[in-house]
């Protein structure tokens, strides 16, 4: 292995000198989409697959990592993430808003994009498990911001940058008596007057750039401006309830919505299917609070829902939905793979749990043209593992991001401080 | 898109199934007199035929009610079960926002006031804001999901809000967010009105703006529709009669002041909620059409509330008031029956004149006494079926039925009790075996 000696002086000076090319040689290769090859072989070239196969052959230039009793996967990816972003909004309390017209916690036009830090060291510990992409977010506010798709890998946020719009974050946080809005209700009823008050917006702007003379100029709305940017929306259901409420909620919008959460998506799977909706699903099992009052008996249906959470993923693969999984804010990798087992443990087939984490958020998002799969073309983005995934004694050999090797560090005892994901549907 | 096709699929399940007949019970029709021993059939959802020698045809199913009583379902004109918010308070005037939105058909509440005999209920926002939020009335069809719980047809509701909660007094600071920030207006019951008031002349211009769009669009003229208004829609929908008030109010000169301010602007109250001092101004209250929801005997917990007498509900009936009895409250909720018998002693009303304050006369208010309200040929049969006079206080709910299907039955409650708890506890077991015992030492 004179490749890993080579690489193990620094992440940096390998950059400087990486080689033309990567074959990883007589692996077996899980290409995210069909069956796996075996004894296949992949080329990687300028950041790109070059060549995936059994018939291919290692190219002269190109470095050669050994593959025979390891196997090659797309590279990760968190379906909804923090990774690496500093969070916008300040904390504190809410601006005293007085309806709609006010924009309480709206913050459209960030993007995430703009948000990115590349020394977070959220990322290289990720990164070491297997994770080489995230979908990441501003998580503060009610209309918190876009999305953007980053690899995992970087110096210069502009390098890290997949997709710079990929989605608005919604949750449905409210406030108190004092300022808009206060309930529930008020988030619903504040949502649905913004998405109408962004269609009227672009009917009078087309109207008025077509044709200004003799009409009133429309007001500049930035909030407005970065919702019609938004190429989907991601709202927040965990409870059945909410799960179907926001079915027929997001029914009434104009732009394509995504669901996030799904605790108990078990009972709602065909609802999902039937509407066509794919779903983020939150790896972050519910658990018992740890300092719940020991006296409290908690109702049949919250007791049923931490038993039964992590067959989520099994009922939506049963009925057909298209759903990624995503961190929800869990520190440790170790303790992220191990949610996934679980969901594995309780009926999903191991296929359909590296899809999950793969192709399927890549599709999504829709960014499956250049991630999510082994595929020549797409981005360079692969991990090789001797074991399986998900299991304890799983060993992630290399991750290579954007067509650079990278090989793991190990996980620090203490955890990074983390971000856990507000989305006011989280309350049972 | 979806929705037709739903219906569709119900109304040929409602086909599907077989006729259900009640027989040997004492039939309170509320509208139609008392039949003893009587039967009552049901046909898709509906009483086909109520009467004696009432045969039960073949494949039918059989509810012996030897010795029991049917009532017309329960109706609660105010109450605020299975909805995860009651309250915007944030605003003056809250009526871009509703109750729909938050349904929560898996509410307990809904399964305890069935429990208690009511089949519909009016599912009222808050009285936080002199105009609240959108109301909505629901079927209490337990184990269906939101939508089907809406009673198909009722003309949606707004909640209006006289007095104290509007205004606020008596509750200095609910927030400590409030600290060194003004109160929200109003103040006082002036205030109130004049928040009324201008509301409605706000939903005015915003009505002739989109007259006068129609009117360009009618002409074939090029036209930019004006920006849909969420708070500003209900309120020209009340003006068109399209809405109906639900107005919390207690004291007689703010309900005198309500009224005026609806003559004013040309629209109706269709129910004054509450209403304690009802009875000093019933003529009133009748002249304007208005109907009023009250309580029996509930009062004193606030200053507002303290002018008031048991005899309120029957006096406001005696003057040509058209009265209900509501809980606003889910526990209230499950003894309506009670409550109204309560108007027997004070106010001497009749025994069916006490019924129709929770059945036929909500009804009524509610505009959906077409549907329910009394046992009649061609209603929804939603029925409750009593062990004992409903009026006596002995009396248990023996099983409840919305359009025809069984939703409450106590023996089957009863049973399945144990079972669940049997299933909750092996939940818990399960639990505390997985969790790592925090401070657990090893034997050592």
């Amino acid at each position: 292995m004179k490749l890993s000696i080579f690489a193990g002086f620094c992440a940096a000076l390998a950059l400087a000198s990486e080689p033309s090319a990567i074959a990883i040689h007589n692996a077996r290769v899980f290409t995210g989409d069909g069956a796996a090859l075996d004894q296949a072989t992949v080329v990687i070239r300028e950041g790109l697959i070059e060549a995936v196969g059994r018939n291919v052959a290692a190219p002269p230039d190109a470095w050669v990592i050994e593959g025979a009793g390891l196997t090659v996967y797309p590279g990760l990816i968190d379906g909804l993430s923090t990774w690496g972003v500093q969070q916008n909004a300040p904390s504190g309390p809410a601006p005293h808003a007085r309806g709609p017209e006010d924009r309480p916690w709206t913050t459209t036009w960030i993007s995430a994009a703009d948000l990115v830090q590349p020394s977070d060291r959220r990322i290289e510990q990720f990164r070491s498990a297997g994770f080489t992409s995230a979908v990441v977010f501003p998580t503060r506010g009610i209309f918190a911001g876009q999305g953007s798709v980053i690899n995992l890998a970087g110096d210069k946020p502009g390098q890290m940058v997949v997709a710079s719009r990929v989605g608005q974050y919604v949750s449905l946080m409210s406030g108190s008596f004092a300022s808009f809005p206060g309930s529930l209700m008020g988030v619903i009823a504040y949502i649905r007057q913004l998405e109408l008050d962004a269609e009227h917006y672009r009917l009078v702007k087309t109207a008025y750039e077509k044709n200004p003379r003799g009409m009133q100029r429309p007001e500049y709305d930035r909030a407005l401006d970065g919702l019609l940017a938004s190429p989907r929306l991601l709202l927040p259901a965990n409870r059945a309830v909410e799960i179907k409420r926001m079915i027929a909620f997001g029914a009434e919008l104009k732009q394509p919505f995504v669901l996030y959460g799904m605790v108990e998506a078990y009972r709602a799977a065909s609802e999902l299917k039937a509407a066509g909706i794919p779903v983020l699903v939150n790896l972050r099992w519910p658990e018992r609070a740890r300092d719940a009052d020991p006296e409290q008996v908690e109702s049949y249906r919250v007791l049923e829902a931490r038993d039964k959470a992590p067959s989520s993923p099994a009922a939506l693969a049963n009925a057909g939905v298209r759903f990624a999984f995503y961190s929800g804010g869990i520190e440790r990798p170790r303790d992220l793979m191990r949610a996934v087992k679980r969901a594995i443990d309780a009926g999903l087939p191991y296929d359909a749990a590296v899809r999950a984490l793969t192709l399927s958020p890549a599709e999504i998002y829709g960014v499956s043209d250049r991630l999510g799969s082994i595929d020549k073309g797409k981005i360079a983005n692969l991990i090789v593992v001797k074991g399986n995934l998900f299991e304890d004694g799983a060993e992630v050999k290399y991750i290579i991001v954007d067509g650079v090797k990278y090989e793991p560090v190990p996980e620090p005892p203490q955890p990074a401080p983390a971000e856990r994901l507000p989305t006011g549907g989280e309350d049972r | 898109m979806r929705r037709p096709g739903l219906a569709v699929l119900c109304a040929a399940c409602a086909f599907a199934a077989p006729p259900t007949v009640i027989r040997n019970a004492t039939i309170l029709t509320v509208t139609k007199g008392t039949i003893p021993n009587g039967s009552i059939l049901i046909r898709d959802g509906k009483i086909a035929a109520v009467g004696t020698g009432i045969e039960a045809p073949a494949g039918a199913t059989v509810i012996d009610a030897s010795g029991q009583y049917v009532m017309p379902g329960i109706i609660d004109c105010h109450s605020h079960i299975a909805a995860e918010s009651i309250n915007e308070g944030s605003v003056s005037v809250s009526s871009m926002v509703g109750i729909e939105d938050v349904l929560n058909p898996e509410s307990i509440e809904i399964y305890r006031a069935l429990a208690g005999g009511v089949t519909t209920a009016n599912i009222l926002h808050g009285s936080a804001n002199s105009i609240g939020g959108k109301c909505v009335v629901i079927k209490l069809r337990w184990g269906k999901d939101a939508k089907r719980l809406l009673f198909e047809g009722a003309t949606p509701g707004i909640k209006f809000a006289l007095g104290e909660n509007p205004k606020r007094a008596g509750s200095p600071s609910p927030s400590p967010l409030l600290v060194g920030r003004p109160l929200r207006y109003p103040a006082t019951r002036m205030g109130v009105e004049d928040v009324i008031r201008e509301a409605f002349l706000e939903a005015k211009e915003y009505q002739a703006l989109w007259r006068e769009y129609r009117d360009k669009i009618a002409r074939g003229e090029n036209a930019i529709p004006p920006r849909r208004d969420l708070k500003l829609e209900p309120l020209v929908e009340v003006l068109e009669g399209k809405r109906f008030v639900h107005a919390h109010c207690y004291r007689a000169d703010e309900i005198l002041m309500l009224l005026n301010v609806a003559d004013e602007f040309g629209f109706k109250i269709r129910t004054l909620q509450h209403a304690l001092e009802g009875y000093k101004v019933a003529k009133e209250i009748a002249a304007h059409g208005a109907g009023a929801s009250t309580f029996s005997d509930w009062w004193s917990y606030k200053m507002e509330a303290f002018d008031a007498i048991p005899y309120n509900a029957a006096i406001m009936m005696r003057k040509g008031v058209l009265v209900s009895l509501n809980s606003d409250s889910a526990e209230l909720m499950r003894r309506l029956n009670t409550e109204a018998a309560k108007t027997m002693k004070y106010g001497g009303l009749s025994e069916t004149e006490a019924l129709s304050l929770i059945t036929i006369n909500p009804a009524k208010q509610l505009a959906i006494d077409s549907r329910v309200g009394s046992i009649e040929a061609g209603k929804d049969a939603d029925l409750t079926i009593y062990d004992k006079h409903p009026l006596s206080n002995y009396a248990k709910v023996q099983k409840v039925l919305i359009d025809g299907e069984v939703y409450f039955d106590r023996d089957r409650a009863l049973s399945e009790q144990l079972q669940k708890e049997a299933e909750k506890q092996r939940l818990l077991e399960k639990e505390k075996r997985q969790r790592p015992q925090a401070g657990a030492r090893r034997p050592s």
